[in-house]
C-alpha cells in the first residue's frame, strides 16, 4: 500500500511519497519519511521491503558521498542512477533488495531529471513515475494533467490532485504524505500533507 | 647493521626498526608542512615546491578533505599518501554507515595510525613514507583538534605542529610564538611558521582553514599574498621600532 510518485518540471523535479510505516495489519507510524537525501542535488524516494529500503539507500548514499571526496566533485544524477542499478542488478541472482526507487536530481548542465529504478533493476529516465498501489491512480491523474516545463505551483497542485485520488480511491490509503523538491538551490523538504497527526501530538 | 634493515620485521641488536627510521628520513625530505589550532579553527598549511611551467598546478593538491569536518595535510611519499587517504575516506563513510555518526577526529587518526603501524608488522612490506597532520572537528561539539601521526603508527594531540623538511625550525618557532588565537590571528601564525623556511608568496605557500560552520576552505593565492603583506608590515613595524628609540639616544 505504499505509494511514492513523482514529476519533472520547470527547473526542478518533485517526489512524494506516503508516510505510514506498516507491519501486517499494524501501523507502527505515521511520519516515516522515506524521501532521502542522497547528496546537495539528488532526492531517492523509496518504497518496499523496510528493512532493504533503508540499508540500500544508505549504502548509495555513502558511495555517493565517497565518490565526492575522492573525486573532488558530486556524481550527475545520471551516474547516481546508473550505480544504484548496477548494485541492485548485481545482488538480484543472489540475494536481491526488494526496494523501488524513484531518484529525483538537478544537475547545472542538464537540468532537473527524474528515474524510475524498480527492484529488478529496470531503469528508465522518466517525466513521471509511481510505484505501489498508489500508481494506478496517481500515473492516471499524472497522464492526464502533466505538460512539460510546469512551474512549481502547477506541479503542486498536481501533487495534490493525485493524493486526493489515492485517499479518495485506495482502500488501504495512507493518511500523510512527505513532498520534497530538487532545483538548482538544492533538495529539500518543500510540505507534508497530513490528515493523521502522531498520537502523542493529539493528546498534548 | 647492515643486516638489520631488510627485513622490517627484524629488530636491530639496539632495539631500533631501521625501516621506520628510514621512512621518517623519507618525511624530512618531504615539504614541509604545518598545523596550528585556534578556538576556533584549525588551519594547515604545506609548502608548495615550485611548479614546472607546464605543469597544471590544479592537479595537484596537497591539504584534502577526509570527510566533511576532518581534514588532512602530509609530508613524504606522496604515493603512499594516496593509498592512506583512500583507505581513510572509506573508513569516513564507512563509520557513518554502521553507526550513523561521522568520524571523531581522534577515531579516524587512530584508524590512520592503526594502518600505518600494520605495515611495520608485517613480512614484505615497508612502511608508509610519511607523516600526516589530521585536523577537524569532533561532530555534535565546537572542539577543534588537530593530530598528526607517522610512519613507525604513533600519534599525539598537538596545539601547533610541523612535519617535514625543516620541521625542526617550524616547531622551535610555534613554541616559541604559540598563544591561543582564533580565526584570522591562527591563520597568521600558521603562515609566520611556514615562512621561517619558505620563501615568501603566495604562490609558494597552500593553506586551508577547517571550520565547525564552512568545513575546509583553501585560501586563494591572492588573500594568502595580503595575509604575508601583512606579516611583512608588522614585522617592518617591529623592526623600526626596534631601531627608532636607539636612534633618538
Amino acid at each position: 500500500m505504499e505509494c511514492v510518485f513523482g514529476l519533472v518540471g520547470e527547473g526542478f523535479s518533485i517526489v512524494a511519497a506516503d508516510t505510514s510505516a506498516v507491519h501486517s495489519i499494524l501501523v507502527h507510524k505515521s511520519n516515516e519519511d522515506k524521501i532521502m537525501v542522497l547528496d546537495s542535488h539528488k532526492l531517492i524516494a523509496a518504497s518496499g521491503e523496510p528493512g532493504d529500503r533503508v540499508q540500500f539507500t544508505e549504502y548509495i548514499q555513502k558511495n555517493v558521498a565517497l565518490y565526492h571526496f575522492r573525486n573532488g566533485i558530486p556524481l550527475t544524477t545520471a551516474a547516481a542512477a546508473n550505480f544504484t542499478r548496477g548494485e541492485l542488478a548485481t545482488a538480484l541472482r543472489k540475494n536481491p533488495y526488494f526496494v523501488n526507487i524513484l531518484l529525483a536530481g538537478y544537475d547545472k548542465e542538464t537540468g532537473p531529471s527524474l528515474y524510475y529504478i524498480d527492484y529488478i533493476a529496470t531503469l528508465h529516465k522518466v517525466d513521471k513515475g509511481a510505484f505501489g498501489y498508489g500508481s494506478y491512480f496517481s500515473l492516471a491523474t499524472m497522464d492526464r494533467h502533466y505538460h512539460s516545463r510546469m512551474s512549481v505551483e502547477e506541479a503542486i497542485e498536481l501533487v495534490d490532485k493525485c493524493i486526493i485520488e489515492i485517499r479518495s480511491r485506495l482502500v488501504v490509503a495512507p493518511p500523510n504524505f512527505v513532498i520534497k523538491i530538487v532545483d538548482k538551490d538544492g533538495a529539500r523538504e518543500y510540505a507534508w500533507r497530513e490528515t493523521v497527526k502522531e498520537a502523542a501530538d493529539a493528546s498534548a | 647493521m647492515a643486516r638489520y634493515d631488510r627485513a622490517i620485521t627484524v629488530f636491530s641488536p639496539d632495539g631500533h626498526l631501521f625501516q621506520v627510521e628510514y621512512a621518517l628520513e623519507a618525511v624530512r625530505k618531504g615539504n614541509a608542512a604545518v598545523g596550528v589550532r585556534g578556538s576556533d579553527v584549525v588551519v594547515l598549511g604545506v609548502e608548495k615546491k615550485s611548479t614546472p611551467k607546464l605543469q597544471d598546478s590544479r592537479s595537484v593538491k596537497k591539504i584534502v578533505s577526509l570527510d566533511d569536518h576532518v581534514a588532512l595535510a602530509c609530508a613524504g611519499l606522496k604515493a603512499d599518501a594516496r593509498v592512506l587517504i583512500n583507505r581513510a575516506r572509506i573508513e569516513c563513510q564507512s563509520h557513518r554507515l554502521t553507526v550513523e555518526d561521522p568520524v571523531t577526529v581522534e577515531y579516524i587518526t587512530r584508524y590512520i595510525a592503526g594502518m600505518q603501524q600494520k605495515y611495520t608488522q608485517s613480512g614484505g612490506v615497508r612502511p608508509f613514507g610519511l607523516s600526516t597532520l589530521i585536523a577537524g572537528f569532533d561532530p555534535y561539539t565546537c572542539v577543534p583538534s588537530l593530530y598528526q601521526t607517522d610512519p613507525s603508527g604513533t600519534f599525539q594531540a598537538w596545539k601547533a605542529n610541523a612535519t617535514g623538511r625543516n620541521s625542526n625550525s617550524m616547531r622551535e618557532f610555534l613554541e616559541k610564538n604559540y598563544k591561543e588565537t582564533s580565526g584570522q590571528e591562527t591563520v597568521k601564525l600558521a603562515i609566520r611558521a611556514l615562512l621561517e623556511v619558505v620563501e615568501s608568496g603566495g604562490k609558494n605557500i597552500e593553506i586551508a582553514v577547517m571550520t565547525k560552520e564552512h568545513g575546509l576552505r583553501q585560501l586563494e593565492e591572492a588573500e594568502i599574498d595580503a595575509i604575508v603583506a601583512d606579516i611583512d608590515a608588522e614585522k617592518a613595524a617591529a623592526e623600526a621600532a626596534k631601531k627608532g628609540p636607539a636612534r633618538e639616544t
